[in-house]
C-alpha cells in the first residue's frame, strides 16, 4: 500500500448522501429533493433517544444480546447474553473460533437479524426493534458492510456494484437526476482503493483482493458512520489480507470511521485498537 | 433504479426465461388470428343474411297467407311509422323447379318467393345480388338484351370469368328458339319421308320409328353454333297438326319463343350452375332459358299447378343456402296462379310482410311492439337475427370455445413462467441477501421480479401480437402456400363462396388479448417475487 493511497484515503470526500445530509443540517439552500433526506421515522428516532442509555457516548452497543437457533425440538443457543460497547471512531476486532457466534453477533449489530433477547443501541437509540423499513434505511445509509465472500452482484460491473446502495436509496428519477455526481463519487472511491482501472469489469473478472476492495468502496459510497466487517480477510492470502486491513486502518484513522471487524485470525485482530474474544456465546 | 437495472440484466443473461414465454407468444398470435378470422366470417355472414332478410319479418303461419297486405301495412305504419324505412309484401311457397339441360329434365326443390319488384330492394339488398347492372339499379322481370355480368361484380376483377354469361339474355333465347325451330322442322320432314315406308314395313320395323322422345328436342351448344348464319328472324312457330307436341300445347302455338318471354323469374345462382374444382362456374341454364315451376294452390286441399317462366337474372347472395333454394317471381302473377286474389275485391293475400327499419332502430323493440298487436297464433314476427339465430349463435359459441381453449394455452404458459421464475429466484438467493443487506426493502426485491415478469410478458405478447397481425394480413397468401405444400386447397371457395378469407382486426379484442397475456405473466411472477421478498437476509447470504 503506497503512501499516496493512504493520503488519498485520509481525505476521503464526504460523499453522496452524507454530504447532502450535512449540508441540510447546516441549513444551506442546496437544491436537493426531499428524497435525499432520511426518512421521517429515522429522524424521529434521533429526536427521542432511549433514556435507558442516556449519557452513553458509545457509538454502538449491545446489551445482554441472545440468539437461539431452533431446529424443530432442538434449540441451539448461539449467543447467551453479549454485552459490548463500541466507542466512536474505535476499531474493534471480535475474535473467536468457528461457530462461536461472531457472525451472528455482527448480523445482530447490523440489524440483518433480530435478537431473541437483549437490545442493540446505535448512537444511543435502540435499533433492534425498529420497523423493517427503518432498519433498511439504517443499513443503507448509516452502516457499511463487507463480507468474507465479498458478495458483489455478478450481473453488475464494479462501478454499478459500488453505486448499488445509492440506487437503492434513491428512486429511478432521483438517481438519474444526480447520477453524474454519484458516478464521480463512486469512481473516486474505486480509485482510492486502487481499482480505478477496473470500473467496467464484472466481479468474476477480478481477483479476490480486488473484489474485497470493490466491496469496501461499496460499503463507503453512502457515507456511513459505521463499518461492519465479517471476516474481511478470511478468503484472501496473507499479503492481500494485510492490504485490506491497512485500508480499513487508514479509513478508521483518517475518517474517524467506527469499525467492528469479526475475524478468527489473531494477526489480523492485532491491527485493531481493541480485541474482544467471543467464547461460548459470551464476551470473555 | 436497481430494480430496473437488475431486471434488465437478468433479462439479458437468462435466455431460458425467454423460452418460457414462447408459448405466451404463440398463444397470443393464435388468439389474434382466430378472433380476426372468426370476426371476419361472422360479419360477412351477418351482412349477407341481413342483405337477404329484412330487419323485421311478419310471417303468416298458414300457407294461404293473410288477407289484404295493405291493411296490415297501414296497421304497422300506424304503430311504428317513424321507425320504418320501407315495407314490402311477399308470398312464399315451396315449389319444384324443372328445366331442361342436355336432353334431361332437371328438377329441384325450391323456395318460391313472389316479390314486388318495385319495393323489394327497399327492404333488403336483394338488388345488389343480381347479375345485370340495370336490374341492380331497378329490378325488372323483363329479359334484357345482353349486358349481364361476365365477372362476379361482388368479388371484383380477380373472380374467374363466366364465359357463358357473355350471350345471356335475348341473344341466347333467340338462338335456343331457332335451334328448336330447326329441330322441329327436321323432325317433321323426316317423319313425312318415313311415313310411307313405315306403313308398308313389316311390324318388326315399326318399333325404331315410334314417336320421337323428348330428348331429341335438346341440342347441344356446339350444334347450335352451326346455325348461326341463319336469318335473325326465323319462321314463326306454326304448330303442324301432325306434330304431337304442338297438339299438346295448343294455346302456346301462338307463342314465339324468339321474340316473347314468359313471366320473368330470378333464380338462385346455385340452382342452375355448379362450380368446377378450378373455381369456374358452369351454367346449366342461362337468363333467356325457360323453366317450369310447380307449386301448390291456396285453399284446402292444395293442388299442384305449374307454369312456364323465363329466367331473367340470377341471384347471388353467396350464402349457398339461399343461392341454391330461392326463386323469385312477380308477386301478382304468383297470387293469380295460386288463386290468392279475391275475385270481387281484387285484393291479394300475402304470406309475409318485410319491414326495413330506419338505421339505428332497435329491431327487438319494434318486433315486441308488433307482437302485441298481431296475435301470435296467426303471425310469427321475427327480426333477421331471430331468423338466423341458431347459425349466428353457433358461430359465437365456436368463437367463445376457441378463445377459452387458447387462453388456457396462455395460462399453461403462465405455469412455465412460474416454474422458471422460481428457479431464477432460487439461483439468485444470495444476490437477494446482498441487496437486503445493502438496505433494499422486501417490496423493492419483489419489484425486481414483478418487473421481470412484466417485461417478459410485454416481449412475449408484443412479439405474439406482431406475428398474429402479420399472419392475419397475409392469411390468404399463407393459405395458398399451405395449399401448395399440402397439395390440397386449404380454403376452398366452393364451400364458402368467398374467394378470400375475410378477416376483421378489432383493436379492442387485441387489447384484451394482450392485457390478458400480460396479466398472466405478472400473476405467474407474483409467487416467485413474494418468495424473494420474504427471504431472510441472513439465510439468503449464507445460501451457497
Amino acid at each position: 500500500m503506497s503512501e499516496k493511497l493512504e493520503e488519498l484515503l485520509s481525505r476521503r470526500p464526504r460523499t453522496g448522501t452524507e454530504a447532502i445530509r450535512r449540508r441540510q443540517r447546516a441549513g444551506s439552500k442546496s437544491r436537493v429533493g426531499p428524497h435525499l433526506t432520511l426518512t421521517p421515522a429515522v429522524e424521529d428516532c434521533k429526536a427521542k433517544p432511549d433514556r435507558t442509555t442516556a449519557g452513553n457516548s458509545n457509538h454502538l452497543s449491545a446489551v445482554n444480546l441472545a440468539r437461539i437457533y431452533r431446529k424443530g425440538e432442538l434449540s441451539i443457543p448461539v449467543l447467551r447474553g453479549v454485552n459490548l460497547d463500541v466507542g466512536r471512531g474505535e476499531f474493534l476486532a471480535i475474535v473467536g473460533q468457528s461457530g462461536s457466534g461472531k457472525s451472528t453477533l455482527l448480523h445482530l449489530l447490523g440489524t440483518l437479524d433480530a435478537p431473541d433477547r437483549g437490545k442493540v443501541f446505535f448512537e444511543g437509540r435502540r435499533i433492534d426493534n425498529l420497523p423493517s423499513r427503518n432498519r433498511d434505511v439504517l443499513r443503507n445509509q448509516r452502516f457499511g458492510m463487507i463480507f468474507q465472500f465479498y458478495h458483489l452482484l455478478p450481473e453488475l460491473t464494479t462501478l454499478e456494484n459500488v453505486l448499488a446502495p445509492l440506487m437503492i436509496a434513491h428512486g429511478t428519477w432521483g438517481f438519474f437526476r444526480h447520477h453524474r455526481r454519484f458516478r464521480e463519487v463512486a469512481a473516486e472511491l474505486l480509485k482510492m482503493v486502487g481499482l480505478g482501472h477496473r470500473l467496467k469489469h464484472k466481479p468474476r473478472e477480478l481477483s479476490g483482493g480486488e473484489m474485497q476492495r470493490a466491496a469496501i468502496a461499496r460499503a463507503l459510497v453512502a457515507g456511513p458512520d459505521l463499518l461492519l466487517a465479517d471476516e474481511p480477510t478470511g478468503n484472501l492470502d496473507r499479503d492481500t489480507g494485510e492490504e485490506i486491513i491497512r485500508i480499513l486502518r487508514t479509513l478508521n484513522r483518517g475518517q474517524n470511521l467506527t469499525i467492528v471487524m469479526v475475524t478468527h485470525d489473531l494477526a489480523v485482530a492485532a491491527q485493531a485498537d481493541r480485541t474482544v474474544r467471543l467464547v461460548d456465546g459470551r464476551i470473555e | 433504479m436497481y430494480k430496473l437495472l437488475l431486471c434488465l440484466r437478468y433479462l439479458r443473461t437468462r435466455y431460458i426465461a425467454l423460452a418460457s414465454i414462447i408459448s405466451v407468444t404463440l398463444g397470443v398470435a393464435t388468439m389474434i388470428v382466430v378472433n380476426s378470422v372468426m370476426a371476419g366470417f361472422t360479419t360477412e355472414m351477418q351482412n349477407r343474411i341481413h342483405g337477404i332478410i329484412a330487419d323485421v319479418v311478419i310471417d303468416s303461419r298458414s300457407l294461404e297467407g293473410m288477407h289484404d297486405a295493405d291493411w296490415h301495412m297501414q296497421q304497422i305504419e300506424h304503430m311504428a311509422g317513424d321507425r320504418i324505412a320501407g315495407m314490402t309484401a311477399t308470398v312464399t311457397v315451396p315449389a319444384m323447379l324443372s328445366f331442361q339441360y342436355g336432353g334431361e329434365w332437371i328438377t329441384r326443390q325450391v323456395q318460391l318467393i313472389g316479390i314486388d319488384e318495385e319495393t323489394q330492394s327497399n327492404v333488403s339488398d336483394f338488388g345488389r345480388y343480381l347479375q345485370h347492372p340495370e336490374n341492380r339499379r331497378q329490378m325488372s322481370f323483363l329479359l334484357h338484351e345482353g349486358g349481364y355480368d361476365v365477372r362476379d361484380h361482388q368479388t371484383g376483377p380477380e373472380a374467374p370469368e363466366r364465359k357463358q354469361m357473355n350471350d345471356a339474355g335475348w341473344p341466347h333465347r333467340r338462338r335456343v328458339a331457332r335451334a328448336e325451330q330447326f329441330n322441329r322442322q327436321l323432325r317433321q320432314s323426316s317423319r313425312r319421308s318415313r311415313q310411307v315406308p313405315a306403313a308398308e314395313a313389316v311390324s318388326g320395323d315399326a318399333t325404331p320409328v315410334a314417336p320421337l322422345p323428348d330428348s331429341v328436342v335438346a341440342v347441344s351448344y356446339e350444334e347450335e353454333s352451326l346455325y348461326e348464319e341463319e336469318p335473325a328472324d326465323p319462321f314463326a312457330a306454326r304448330g303442324e297438326p301432325s306434330d304431337p307436341f304442338a297438339a299438346q300445347r295448343a294455346e302456346t302455338n301462338q307463342f314465339d319463343a324468339a321474340t316473347e318471354q314468359h313471366t320473368g323469374c330470378v333464380l338462385g345462382i346455385a340452382l342452375s350452375s355448379f362450380r368446377t374444382p378450378d373455381g369456374e362456374d358452369r351454367f346449366l341454364a342461362l337468363p333467356g332459358d325457360d323453366v317450369k315451376l310447380t307449386f301448390p294452390t291456396a285453399g284446402t286441399p292444395p293442388k299442384a299447378i305449374s307454369d312456364n317462366f323465363t329466367i331473367v337474372d340470377f341471384y347471388e347472395s353467396k350464402m349457398s343456402e339461399y343461392d341454391s333454394s330461392f326463386v323469385f317471381v312477380p308477386i301478382r302473377k304468383l297470387q293469380e296462379l295460386r288463386g290468392m286474389i279475391n275475385p270481387s275485391s281484387g285484393i291479394g293475400m300475402v304470406t309475409s310482410i318485410q319491414i326495413k327499419l330506419e338505421p339505428g332502430t332497435d329491431g327487438n323493440a319494434v318486433r315486441d311492439k308488433l307482437r302485441t298487436a298481431f296475435p301470435p297464433e296467426l303471425y310469427s314476427i321475427n327480426t333477421w337475427r331471430d331468423k338466423q339465430g341458431p347459425l349466428l349463435a353457433a358461430v359465437q359459441m365456436e368463437t367463445a370455445i376457441l378463445n377459452v381453449l387458447l387462453f388456457l394455452i396462455i395460462a399453461v404458459a403462465g405455469f412455465g413462467i412460474l416454474a422458471i421464475f422460481l428457479m431464477i429466484v432460487i439461483e439468485k438467493t444470495r444476490d437477494i441477501g446482498i441487496l437486503k443487506s445493502l438496505g433494499a426493502s422486501g417490496g423493492g426485491v419483489m419489484g425486481i421480479f414483478l418487473a421481470y415478469g412484466l417485461s417478459l410478458g410485454i416481449v412475449g405478447s408484443g412479439v405474439g401480437m406482431a406475428i398474429g397481425l402479420l399472419f392475419v394480413k397475409y392469411i390468404n397468401e399463407i393459405a395458398d402456400a399451405l395449399g401448395w405444400i399440402m397439395g390440397r386447397e386449404v380454403f376452398s371457395p366452393d364451400i364458402y363462396y368467398f374467394y378470400k378469407i375475410p378477416t376483421i382486426v378489432n383493436p379492442m379484442t387485441i387489447a384484451w388479448i394482450v392485457l390478458g397475456a400480460l396479466a398472466i405473466a405478472v400473476l405467474a411472477s407474483v409467487l416467485p417475487a413474494l418468495r424473494a421478498a420474504l427471504l431472510h437476509p441472513v439465510e439468503a447470504l449464507r445460501y451457497e
